[in-house]
């Protein structure tokens, strides 16, 4: 049977120590989470674990032992190693073990017991899995931490192998919070151990939010208090606030500047995405809004514009009225009716000269109002664009007058015609019951009728044409505006960040589907089907993402997936049960393609990042295919001086070993331990590489007692050794 | 354990297909494809320009011809990077998954994994591609919902397309490993 070990590529080069992680039976796989570094003492290894146990509800144990040292380790290491398994019971016991600086790994797996089933293959094989636990943790693939009606203790079962893995790696979260450099008991190594450090503006900025939000956050509820007050409620300003699009976009982002500096933190990813769209859009538009006004601002390009205005709008106006005195004649060959047109075009013409003395009278005024919008610009590059379009459809006021006008004539004059074109056939339109009826007319009623009707329809073409011209001039110009208002919707709604993430770290994006997303009781689970695209073999990264923590109960009968009354794992919850409750369970456990980018395991060769990553590992003892060696740890930044750490009880040398080579497990001796004269040092002694580490032992305080009826043989049960724990691994002694 | 042959694929380009075995279950096969021939790379390269040439002739305007270079550059890198595969790798581990990868030319990989209990079975097709009809190897995927129904068709080698007797090869390979996975798994 092949035992699968999952090992982090955070630590594949980190000191020698135990393997902390969780054993899963159903696949034989190990999922190493966190090594745990010499000296420790072995009843605070049990208690973190056990702590950790019961926060996250992950079987987290000790698996085994890490060695990483320069040379072939002896025999009376191995028998050491081995010895640490009767301190920490697991079954079985994984022993990997790496030369520093060379490439060839050794795994052995050790059985204590006999196994039960004699069927069983006799012959272990390990399979080494690197995976990459920061881009697991960082997709979204896992549930949340808190989920109610949860079963404590509770192991989720599945053939998904890598689900489980997902899973216990993203629920973990709690060991992951003391690493090596803390001042704790135990010192781990994981992923945060190397991350932790370089986000120190990050942690910074962190910190400085929230006084920030909370001074925003009452700004903008006093500006939106003063935007509801009454007096925009009342009808002037009511009206000219709806029609207007830069009190609208204000207004907009009034609401996005609230979302951003709330102080609620985002429950989800959604609303953390959506955070992080608006803040990013908000910061896009402020970037383009200064551009554009160190743009204006310079080199008086108000003053060049504002004089330009004015004969731009002289022009407009000239070629409206060419327009009507072409609409006056016989336009496009058509014969109008003389008299109506000279009405209409005069009418017109009028309403044109009243706008260029209206436009001729503001001139003045121009450039300040430029100038003032152009000031705008700061606020943002929405608002300059929306002032413009309120500019533009002030500007054009009358085409939209003469729009209304002749849009008027005409509606009148189609209705009068269908009217008369009813009583023309002696049929009327009957008000309650909403239908034509047939109506017997008089006489004079339809003579006038008829009259009326022939003088509407000879006079049609002309008003036509005029509202088909107007209209057009109309439909261009709210063209103009519409490609503006585009464009403002354009930089509120495109979500920056989301696109950013994708083209640089694509795994955080990683989220369940749909699908998957709570759903109300009375609707049927989901079919999980891959879409067809992924018929073609291709690789789908488009592909629904189905979570990981999902195909728990996927080897369940269907029966029993539907049903609300399983028992369910710790980390699903029956979609029926309650509204708003963790997704369905579903049938299969469907990890896409797609998912394995968040595996993150280590590639061979190059290619884009975040894409797929293949598998590498060794298939039993040997050569790893590819091992992608993280970077050294980063020397420890000096914690707080660190007084010395004294470990309770104090206890007394042992005599009975060389030289109070402080090791307590049964150590069959002969241990070339390091000088005492060593003076004891901080925990943490400032800046230590990672090689220094097992070289000086990590030497503390206090010493151990050898409790007088240590066997000295490995593979028996200790009494439990309470104060006693290790002051260094001994085959290191010699870096 | 390596192995190098060489086989022909429908067109009758040159394959060569490279077997690891690592260990009684973990396998793979890595399938070259012949490379971009400079026969029509030229060819390609010659109609472009000799079309801008003649657009230029027409219109005067010498931007066409430094568009037409443009054009045939980052056509020629777009075809390197989205299109052109060179190899295509299937890696089978008992117990844990399949794994295809396609290298493309510019270095770009693309990779779909399937774990292995998702896998049905692997088996030789015949499809009608155009006007011929081939065999590709395909893994057939468990539907969730029907214990003996196939929810999906995963086409291997789809750039490469091998003939017939290079995917027996596979397939016998394949097919070894699947026994063995079902002989183990169903064994306590």
């Amino acid at each position: 049977m092949v035992l699968k070990a999952f090992f982090p590529t955070c630590c594949v080069s980190v000191d020698s120590g135990l393997l902390v992680g969780r054993w899963v039976p159903e696949h034989s796989s190990a999922v190493v989470l966190a090594v745990l570094h010499f000296p420790f003492i072995p009843i605070q290894v049990k208690q973190l674990l056990a702590q950790v146990r019961q926060a996250s509800e992950v079987g987290v144990a000790v698996l085994g032992t890490w060695c990483h040292c320069r040379q072939e380790p002896e025999e009376s290491l191995g028998r050491f190693l081995e010895g640490l398994g009767a301190v920490f019971p697991h079954e079985p016991w994984l022993q990997l073990c790496r030369e520093r600086g060379g490439t060839l790994w050794s795994c052995e797996v050790t059985h204590r017991q006999a196994p039960t089933d004699p069927s069983a293959p006799g012959e272990d094989q390990v399979m080494l899995i690197f995976y990459d636990q920061r881009q697991v943790l960082l997709s979204q693939l896992h549930p949340p931490t808190v989920l109610p009606d949860r079963q404590a203790g509770a192991t989720p079962a599945s053939t998904g192998g890598l689900a489980a893995v997902f899973d216990t790696v993203a629920r973990s979260e709690v060991l992951f919070r003391s690493d090596r450099f803390d001042e704790g008991p135990v010192r781990l190594s994981h992923w945060q151990s190397e991350g932790v450090e370089a986000s120190i503006l990050a942690e910074l900025a962190r910190r400085a939010s929230g006084p920030v939000c909370l001074l925003l956050a009452s700004l903008l509820s006093l500006v939106s208090a003063v935007g509801a007050c009454r007096v925009f409620k009342l009808w002037p300003l009511s009206f000219v606030g709806s029609k207007l699009s830069t009190c609208e976009q204000l207004r907009h982002r009034l609401e996005h500047l609230t979302l951003i500096f709330s102080t609620r933190k985002a429950e989800n990813s959604a609303q953390l995405m959506r955070k992080a769209n608006t803040v990013a859009s908000v910061l896009l538009d402020v970037a383009l809004g200064l551009t554009l006004l160190s743009w204006l601002h310079g080199r008086s390009r108000i003053g060049h514009l504002a004089d330009a205005l004015v004969p731009v709008a002289d022009h407009v106006a000239e070629e409206l009225q060419h327009l009507l005195q072409w609409l006056m004649g016989a336009p496009a060959g058509l014969k109008m009716n003389r008299a109506l047109d000279q009405v209409l075009g005069r009418f017109f013409l009028y309403h044109i000269h009243l706008w260029i003395s209206y436009i001729h009278l503001m001139s003045p005024f121009i450039e300040h109002i430029l100038w003032h919008v152009g000031l705008s610009a700061c606020l943002g590059l929405t608002v300059a664009l929306s002032l413009l379009s309120d500019i533009i459809a002030l500007l054009t006021f009358h085409i939209y007058c003469f729009y209304v006008y002749g849009a008027r004539l005409y509606c009148l004059k189609i209705h009068g015609l269908s009217s008369l074109w009813r009583l023309f056939r002696g049929k009327k339109w009957n008000v309650l019951r909403q239908r034509v009826d047939s109506c017997s007319y008089d006489l004079d009623q339809l003579f006038i009728g008829t009259l009326l009707f022939t003088i509407l329809l000879f006079l049609l073409p002309t008003t036509a044409l005029y509202y088909l011209v107007f209209t057009l001039l109309r439909l261009l110009v709210v063209a103009v505006q519409g490609l503006i208002h585009l464009l403002v919707d354009l930089i509120n709604s495109l979500p920056l960040y989301s696109l950013g993430l994708r083209l640089c770290r694509p795994y955080r994006l990683a989220d369940k589907p749909a699908a998957l997303q709570p759903r109300d009781a009375h609707l049927p689970p989901p079919q999980l089907w891959l879409p067809p695209q992924g018929l073609l073999g291709c690789s789908v990264p488009q592909a629904v993402l189905w979570g990981a923590h999902l195909p728990l109960e996927a080897e369940r009968g269907q029966a029993g997936l539907r049903t609300t009354a399983q028992p369910r794992p710790a980390l699903r919850q029956s979609g029926g049960s309650s509204a708003g409750s963790w997704p369905v369970l579903c049938g299969r456990p469907p990890i896409t393609p797609w998912a394995w980018r968040s595996l993150g395991v280590s590639r061979c060769g190059g290619g884009q990042p975040g894409w797929p990553c293949s598998i590498t590992g060794t298939a039993c003892l040997g050569t790893p295919l590819g091992v992608q060696s993280t970077a050294l740890c980063p020397p420890c930044v000096p914690r707080s001086g660190g007084p010395v750490h004294h470990s309770s009880p104090q206890v007394e040398r042992p005599a009975g070993l060389p030289g109070g080579s402080p090791v307590a497990l049964p150590w069959p001796g002969g241990v070339e331990g390091p000088s005492q004269d060593e003076p004891p040092r901080a925990r943490h002694p400032p800046a230590p590489s990672a090689k220094q580490h097992p070289a000086c032992g990590g030497l503390k305080q206090s010493l151990t007692p050898i409790p007088s009826s240590s066997p000295s043989r490995p593979g028996t049960s200790l009494p439990e050794p309470h104060g006693v724990y290790l002051l260094m691994f001994p085959g290191e002694v010699a870096l | 354990m390596e192995d190098e042959r060489s086989f022909s694929d429908i067109c009758g380009g040159r394959l060569a297909l490279q077997r690891r075995y690592y260990s009684p279950s973990c396998r793979e096969f890595c399938l070259r494809c012949p490379r971009l021939s400079l026969r029509s790379l030229t060819a390609v390269t010659c109609t472009v320009w000799l079309a801008a040439y003649g657009l230029f002739t027409l219109c005067e305007n010498s931007m066409i011809l430094s568009a037409a270079i443009f054009i045939t550059l980052l056509g020629l890198l777009g075809y390197l990077h989205f299109v052109k595969i060179d190899q295509e790798t299937l890696l089978i581990i008992d117990s844990l998954g399949i794994q295809m990868t396609s290298s493309y030319a510019s270095g770009k990989e693309s990779t779909t994994f399937i774990e292995m209990g998702k896998v049905k079975d692997i088996v030789i097709n015949e499809a009608i591609y155009m006007q011929k009809v081939i065999y590709y190897l395909c893994i057939l995927l468990k539907d969730p919902v029907e214990p003996h129904g196939i929810a999906q068709v995963v086409p291997v080698f789809q750039s490469a397309k091998p003939r017939l007797d290079c995917l027996i090869e596979v397939y016998r390979s394949c097919q070894e490993i699947l026994a063995h996975q079902k002989a183990t798994s169903t064994s306590p």
